[in-house]
């Protein structure tokens, strides 16, 4: 049950994440954008990595995907003259675009395969749950966690700045 | 005209809003245990106040005659054109000289003014209570004469809703109506 | 997985639908009928037994409607914007454990569709789906009064389910876990949240009287604005299916509440556990008694307040309960260690 769920979600991950590219409509590009996520999320379930699977439903799906869509929605985005349903395939640094990437993913995927540890390991009791990633988030990473919280700060500080000028 | 002028400063408690919020919850909690206004309708009827202007009847004299003598007074009166009256002489022998063979009322363009009623220089029509009449056609909401004079049957005896509401039972076949 | 646990599961799935379902109908029917007594009226009463088959001829009136589909609309996002609304808040109730746990031989069931170790989460996620719905439903429809009220529904929930977010943790950080099972037990041992974090439990109150887009923050459908907001172009089933949604928002909202700060299905000086069958069905009682006031309380409160101007909603978001909710993270938090401490 768990392979077949498992096969499920990445097709239609897989095939909503192709729908995104291909598609020139930006709503539907963004509708599918939350789909696939929501794939995802259901392959982390199936990893019992609940807590990243619910992050990634919580705030990619949930909150960065809904400006998203604001923008997309609010930026009048039908054209002047119609356009195709779909990108055109034919160009040729399509291709080289696809051709760079596969190489550089291949190439991480065999440098990186062995050092994984087996996927038939045994995981530790709690891992990927809260407790765990508190732990790690507030001790040994909590020099970047709290510049990338700065760093969110300023960045929000700016955009208020810069769309509202008289405050 | 004096003018008062009344100015409430908010005071710091009123910066809280929950006090305001519970009072107004118990407000609304307290109207649920009164007693209600509503009328169970088709049990129970709304009865309306003497004067009440709604469905018209034609009124009859002591012989049981039509009052009516066809002046179309009340028709030129109208200002929502909705009554047709056709005259003619009467059939009987002492009395008026003149009675209507058609008084068709056109209900869906009466706006119950009561004009009719005040036009009229031999009391002949009336506004009653009705009010709950209703038909799934537009023909059936056009009454006639002999309609009209059954309104008058039923209506002539006191209110029809007092009397319904009392365990009366009424129906009012006026014809298509 | 057993035969046994799957039939049991199958069956609070089951009977967690069918009684989700069931309430929607009677809250609609209790909509009517508690305004019309508020306003001296006596509302619907003459379909059964004081009225209580109303909710099925209210049913059946929309499924007979007309279905109507905008030519302005974009057809497949107008279809989609229903089902991504109502999708969510129906998943949302099988996190909540609506009674002690059931011993059925020498298996114990627990009162709860799916235990997930981050059954608090899952909620906020849910409810943040949601939105999608809203948005597409305003946008999807192809005129400007359904556009407006996505746009504002959407703003408004991603406003309020911060303060939520954080009224929640102060509760979280007492329990120490985000499943109902560890934050009920916790709440049976030491007395109900309410009395630990009553600034939270407000918080949150007025959160999801806002998540749930209710008066007084029902500006997603203001009515003399926006005519009906995102659902203005929606008819028949699409537009029964809103209204639905609507309502087992407000009901998982409320068991939810519940949950957090009321103790569950935990009735306080008794000791569910120990009396067996009985004890089972006190402790569901309980949580039926807490979760029909709440939902009591949101017909209540719609039809005694005026609603908020726009930017009243916001700033009262903004600016009054999400400083509030820090501020009272960061007591909990002390109060924590000052505890550790002594």
């Amino acid at each position: 049950m768990t392979t077949a769920l498992f096969y499920l979600f990445s097709i239609f991950l897989l095939g909503s994440a192709l729908f995104v590219v291909l598609n020139r409509h930006p709503v539907y590009s963004v509708v599918m954008l939350v789909f696939s996520f929501a794939n995802l999320a259901g392959i982390y379930f199936l990893l019992e990595a609940y807590f990243i699977g619910i992050l990634q439903v919580l705030v990619y799906a949930g909150a960065i995907m809904v400006l998203f869509l604001f923008v997309v929605m609010l930026l009048n985005v039908s054209p002047e003259r119609p356009r195709a349903r779909w990108v055109p395939l034919d160009r040729w640094w399509f291709g080289a675009v696809a051709l760079v990437f596969v190489i550089s993913l291949g190439a991480l995927l065999v440098r990186g395969v062995g050092q994984l540890p087996s996927a038939r390991s045994e995981v530790p009791d709690g891992f990927g749950g809260i407790t765990q990633i508190a732990e790690a988030l507030f001790s040994r990473y909590l020099l970047p966690f709290e510049t990338a919280a700065l760093l969110l700060t300023v960045a929000l500080v700016g955009t208020v700045f810069l769309a509202k000028r008289k405050i | 005209m004096a003018t008062v002028q009344r100015t409430y400063e908010p005071q710091f408690s009123d910066r809280f809003y929950l006090p305001a919020v519970v009072r107004g919850l118990w407000m609304t909690f307290v109207r649920i245990f009164r007693r209600k206004d509503t009328i169970p309708y088709p049990d129970r009827k709304y009865v309306p106040a003497d004067g009440y202007r709604g469905l018209q009847r034609l009124n009859k004299d002591a012989e049981g005659r039509i009052k009516c003598v066809a002046c179309e007074m009340c028709q030129t009166a109208c200002p929502a054109h909705c009554i047709t009256i056709v005259p003619s002489p009467a059939p009987w022998d002492e009395g008026e000289e003149r009675y209507p063979v058609q008084f068709d009322i056109d209900l869906l363009r009466c706006i119950f003014c009561g004009f009719c009623e005040l036009a009229c220089p031999k009391e002949a029509i009336e506004l009653t209570e009705i009010y709950d009449y209703a038909s799934y056609t537009r023909d059936d909401l056009i009454i006639n004469m002999e309609g009209l004079l059954k309104v008058y049957d039923v209506t002539s005896q006191g209110n029809i809703y007092k009397r319904q509401n009392e365990g009366e039972s009424i129906t009012i076949d006026t014809g298509k109506l | 997985m057993s035969g046994f646990d799957i039939a049991a599961a199958l069956v609070k799935v089951l009977l967690v639908f069918g009684v989700t379902m069931l309430t929607i109908m009677l809250m609609t029917l209790a909509e009517r009928r508690v305004s019309a007594f508020m306003q001296y009226r006596l509302g619907p009463n003459r379909v059964g037994f004081g009225g209580l088959l109303q909710p099925l001829a209210d049913g059946l009136k929309f499924l007979l409607k007309e279905d109507i589909i905008p030519t302005q609309a974009n057809r497949p996002i107008y279809l989609l914007a229903p089902v991504i609304v109502m999708v969510p808040a129906l998943m949302t109730m099988a996190v909540i454990p609506f009674g002690a746990p059931l011993q059925i031989g020498e298996h114990l069931v627990p009162l709860q569709v799916a235990d997930l170790n981050i059954g608090v989460l899952y909620i906020l996620a849910l409810t943040s789906v949601g939105v999608y719905g809203l948005v597409l439903a305003g946008w999807g429809s192809g005129s400007k009064y359904p556009l407006l009220g996505g746009l504002r529904a959407s703003a408004q929930l991603i406003s309020y389910e911060l303060a939520m977010g954080l009224s929640i943790i102060g509760v979280v950080m007492l329990t120490g876990g985000l499943t109902f099972g560890e934050i009920i037990a916790y709440q049976q041992e030491t007395g109900w949240n309410i009395w630990k974090q009553p600034l939270a439990a407000l918080i949150f109150l007025i959160a999801i009287f806002a998540e749930t887009n209710r008066l007084p923050f029902d500006l997603t459908e203001a009515e003399q604005e926006l005519v009906g907001g995102y659902h203005t172009e929606y008819s028949s089933l699409k537009f029964a299916m809103f209204y639905l949604s609507e309502y087992a928002n407000m009901i998982t909202a409320s068991a939810f509440m519940v949950s957090l700060f009321f103790g569950g299905w935990d009735v306080p000086f008794v000791d569910e556990l120990a009396m067996g069958g009985w004890g089972v069905a006190l402790s569901v009682l309980a949580f039926v008694v807490k979760v029909g006031f709440f939902l009591f309380l949101y017909i209540w409160v719609r039809w005694t307040f005026p609603r908020f101007r726009y930017d009243q909603l916001m700033r009262l978001g903004w600016k009054v309960l999400l400083p509030l909710a820090l501020v009272n993270v960061v007591l909990t938090g002390f109060w924590l260690v000052w505890r550790a401490g002594a």
